[in-house]
């Protein structure tokens, strides 16, 4: 299985993305610049967090308007695989590849600290290494995290089983609806959260917690 | 408003611009003539004290700074230490004191800023940072706002470049009221071959501006970090420069590209004074002359003056000499990141500091005497008056110890920080294998297997003040302590020293009597100083802070699988502490907090002994007999008792019925040296034989368990009631 990741000016943890996919799936990712047009024969994009174009204007805004967000946009048509991670979901809810908006932390502070997720939905391309109802744990590291949906759309993916990750045992860090933390698109091969389980894949990191979703989605074993 | 470059000087203009009447007299003398205003503004940011040195640098040579392993040591934009491997680790400390009161989000932000630059300008990809802040009583009226915005600022610029916050200090004081303190330190990694120098060589080659547009910020920043404060401080705020911290990434992503491709000749960051300092420090190393044109230089304002452009400290700048060959290839690079890459002038062989503005010479100055000739100042001092010994039957016993301990654990100082260090990024790029809240921070060489870099930032303000030269050693000794605390062996130091007014014989007394301490601490502990950086004039009104030389320093883990945590305590450890019993209170946190007096002599530092315990710590460390270890430090063995309890989440009981003694100086007694350890069971007595085959004193404490901290009957805290005081302070405190 083929990995790619993008990489746009302002993102900081594409390094951390690139060790992460490289060590679980024993390849290293290709890399995507803003300019291309056209990305490689892959099975997972992922858009890694940080704070593409200086945040300006409104996080993500910029990224989402991009060439290369065209290209991502025509592969997850054809159902390759696409995991944004903080700025990542940040960029495809702006894309409109992913329904709501992330808002400013209700702390109104940027908070780094060690969450716990329930994984909501285990039947994902992105989670089957998981079983229903698990809490993993997972870093976050964020300032606009604050997951916000309507009423109307709420009750959709709601019943698509589209919320994938909620903050578990009272952890959620920044105010969001519902406690959501991640979810994925109506076809389910697009999903976006905003914690880094990509800090989370090995001893030195303190815990594994993380490897399921690149496993999944790579079809590897995430042990 | 644009003042004509040639101006009539008065004295009211060269007082405005830091500049005493001898100091100008010898700018007469040595160029024969009135300068131009343009001359006045390069020659007032070149010799202030933030630039210059003039008052610190005939001490600062008397610091040791070399060894086997430092590649590179100060007068460099960082200093560069071989950590094994081809690998070596460039890192400094600088301070962003005078602008963080005036603007505490933007000045701390730009100290950050500066002090990524100063790394990555040498080749090294920034790895981690830290941070020491110093601010003033928490009810002071300013205190919060400065919490707030400075804590905002470091995160908002470290987080978005995206460097992981490992370590710093966090501390409150009155003497900080109208000066607070932001040290801001910053380590990368980098190949021993593939290091940048400053130095310029080679005549007629270009010289060349990369990075942000110029604008009018911060001009006259660096006399402004030279003077004392006032009333009229509010006036100051155009000084204080505005940080983007997108563009510094793309900077750092620009010139770490550039530096493959060797186009590179010379490379300095534009800090203080700007454009200013950076191309005159590179030709004057270089022993060549450097001509600049303006008109080529990228604006973002409009009619700039020669004056402001050259004094300007618009951040995320570079100033570079380049291979001429290789011109096409580097800007390329620049145009992809979106920065400017500029042709601006050439070397040359006339050792003059040339500038042109639109068409006409608007300076052209002595290169070498404007660093070489700066005034260098012998300032008078007299030595700090002793204190009178403070025995511990005179201090007052605590008629509770359990409640004098959690006041401690809650109080200003001693309080959990996770209120700030919650806002850094403490995680990015996926290294970090400990984070604030131990001894040290430690993060992982990624490049190889087992390699980790340890690295903390320490000072005790109180002891300076009691005894300069004892707190200087105190300062370099706690630092090694507590990277020798994780099983890391201490391989150099950095300095930022912050003092008053040094036309002050007793500041200046304060401040050679620091480097007298740092000097002796950091020969005996083979620790020498690489880089650094001085911050004086910090006073209001004639108040001067306390004196505050911080010293942050770096360590090797050879095997970070062989590395001590604080909270790794396992039930039924053994708890030994390393080092003599406490009985020294004076200029104590107990004497201080619960007594309420600042009065007694600094405790001792018996730098032999240091060493000789240290080694025995790491030692066990490495030979994967330590489960847990705590360096003991401000509040003495209780507090460090129940720093281990908080982080292991578990108890211990402690029987010191043998010890002799005052109980309250046992308990709190801030004597140096110390560590406490945990260790299995089992190997309790091997470890207890070999200390006292290495003549290592020690005491067995007692063990851990059950979910309380019991101390003989002295004292019973549960770990829940430690944990709340220790973490409800800072949130109570910033709500």
């Amino acid at each position: 299985m083929k990995s790619a990741v993008v990489q746009l000016p302002g993102l900081n943890r594409d390094r951390d993305m690139i060790a992460a996919l490289t060590k679980i799936s024993g390849k290293a990712p290709v890399t995507v610049w803003q300019t291309e047009t056209e990305i490689p024969d892959v099975d997972l994009i992922v858009i890694p967090g940080g704070f593409s174009y200086g945040d300006y204007l409104r996080c993500g805004a910029i990224a989402a308007r991009m060439p290369v967000m065209q290209a991502i946009r025509e592969k997850a048509e054809k159902g390759v695989k696409v995991l944004g991670v903080c700025n990542g979901f940040q960029i495809l809810v702006e894309a409109g590849m992913l329904p709501g908006a992330l808002m400013r932390n209700t702390s109104l502070k940027f908070v780094c600290k060690e969450v716990k997720l329930e994984v909501v939905n285990a039947d994902t391309d992105f989670t089957r290494a998981y079983e229903q109802g698990q809490i993993i744990r997972c870093p976050v590291a964020h300032h606009d995290g604050n997951y916000f949906v309507d009423d109307e759309t709420l009750k959709g993916i709601q019943g698509n089983g589209q919320i994938v990750f909620r903050y578990a045992d009272g952890t959620n860090p920044n105010g969001s609806l519902l406690d959501i933390a991640g979810v994925v698109n109506q076809a389910g091969n697009v999903l976006g959260m905003m914690p880094h389980p990509e800090n989370l894949i090995e001893a030195a990191h303190g815990g594994s917690d993380g490897r399921g979703i690149f496993a999944s989605a790579l079809d590897v074993i995430a042990a | 408003m644009t003042i004509s470059n040639s101006i009539q000087i008065t004295p009211e203009l060269v007082a405005a611009h830091g500049l005493k009447p001898d100091e100008y007299q010898r700018i007469l003398d040595l160029i024969g003539r009135e300068p131009s205003f343009t001359e006045l503004g390069i020659f007032s940011a070149m010799w202030n004290e933030h630039c210059s040195y003039k008052s610190s640098k005939k001490w600062l040579r008397t610091l040791p700074t070399k060894g086997p392993r430092v590649i590179q040591g100060p007068g460099e934009n960082a200093g560069v230490v071989d950590i094994d491997d081809g690998d070596c680790v460039v890192f400094k400390m600088e301070s962003h004191n005078h602008p963080s009161y005036i603007e505490p989000y933007q000045g701390a932000a730009t100290g950050v800023g500066g002090i990524l630059r100063d790394v990555f300008t040498m080749g090294a990809r920034p790895i981690a940072a830290m941070n020491a802040l110093r601010f003033g009583a928490p009810d002071h009226p300013k205190t919060k706002h400065l919490v707030a915005g400075v804590v905002a600022g470091v995160g908002g610029y470290g987080n978005s470049f995206g460097v992981p916050t490992v370590g710093g200090e966090v501390e409150f004081d009155e003497r900080y009221n109208g000066n607070i303190l932001v040290n801001a330190f910053a380590a990368g990694i980098a190949r021993t071959d593939g290091i940048f120098y400053s130095k310029a060589e080679g005549v007629g080659l270009p010289v060349v501006y990369l990075g942000a547009k110029t604008g009018r910020d911060g001009v006259g920043g660096a006399t402004m970090a030279s003077a004392e404060f006032d009333e009229s401080i509010e006036e100051k705020r155009p000084t204080v420069q505005v940080g983007d911290p997108f563009t510094e990434k793309c900077l750092l992503e620009a010139c770490l590209e550039l530096m493959q491709t060797g186009a590179v000749i010379a490379i300095q960051d534009m800090g203080a004074a700007g454009l200013t300092c950076s191309a005159v420090e590179m030709g004057a190393k270089g022993d060549l002359g450097i001509e600049l044109n303006l008109d080529l230089v990228p604006v973002r304002e409009e009619r700039m003056t020669a004056y402001e452009m050259m004094l300007s400290e618009s951040q995320e700048r570079m100033l570079m000499v380049l291979r001429p060959e290789k011109e096409e290839e580097a800007k390329a690079i620049f145009v992809k990141w979106g920065l400017d890459f500029a042709i601006v002038g050439k070397t040359t062989d006339d050792l003059r500091f040339r500038i042109l503005h639109q068409g006409e010479e608007v300076a052209n100055l002595p290169i070498k005497d404007l660093g070489d000739q700066a005034p260098e100042y012998d300032r008078p001092w007299i030595k700090s008056n002793g204190r009178a010994p403070l025995p511990a039957e005179k201090v007052p016993a605590p008629e509770n110890y359990g409640e004098a301990l959690l006041k401690l654990v809650g109080s200003p100082n001693e309080s959990s920080r996770r209120w700030v260090y919650e806002q850094y990024d403490t995680l990015i790029q996926g290294n970090s294998l400990q984070r604030p809240g131990g001894d040290a921070g430690v993060v992982r060489v990624e490049t190889h297997p087992t390699k980790a870099l340890a690295f903390s930032s320490d000072v005790t303000p109180r002891y300076v003040e009691a005894d300069p030269i004892e707190g200087g050693k105190q300062a370099v000794a706690e630092c090694w302590r507590n990277i020798t605390a994780t099983g890391a062996e201490p391989l150099a130091a950095t300095d930022n020293l912050n003092f008053g007014n040094p036309e002050k014989p007793e500041i200046m007394g304060q401040f050679v009597g620091a480097i007298q301490g740092i000097g002796e601490a950091c020969k005996a502990l083979d620790f020498p100083i690489v880089s650094g950086n001085v911050s004086l004039y910090n006073e209001t009104n004639g108040v001067a802070i306390l004196p505050t030389p911080t010293i942050a320093g770096v360590g090797l883990l050879p095997d970070w699988s062989k590395m001590a945590r604080i909270g790794s305590a396992k039930d039924g450890d053994v708890l030994i502490m390393i080092g003599t019993d406490g009985s020294h209170l004076g200029s104590s946190i107990y004497l201080r907090d619960i007594v309420g007096s600042t009065d007694g002599p600094a405790p001792a530092v018996d730098l032999a002994a240091e060493r000789r315990n240290g080694d025995f710590v790491r030692t066990a460390i490495r030979n994967g007999q330590v489960t847990a270890c705590h360096d003991i430090s401000s509040g003495g063995l209780a507090v460090a008792l129940a720093e281990m309890v908080m982080a292991s989440g578990k108890g211990a009981k402690i029987k010191l019925g043998e010890c002799k003694g005052q109980p309250h100086a046992i308990l709190f007694g801030e004597d140096q040296a110390r560590y406490v350890i945990a260790v299995p069971a089992d190997l309790a007595n091997f470890v207890r034989a070999n200390a006292e085959g290495a003549t290592v004193p020690f005491r067995t404490l007692g063990t851990v368990g059950g979910n309380a901290l019991v101390i003989d009957d002295l004292l019973n805290v549960s770990r829940d009631n430690l944990t709340k005081a220790h973490e409800e302070w800072f949130p109570t405190f910033m709500a």
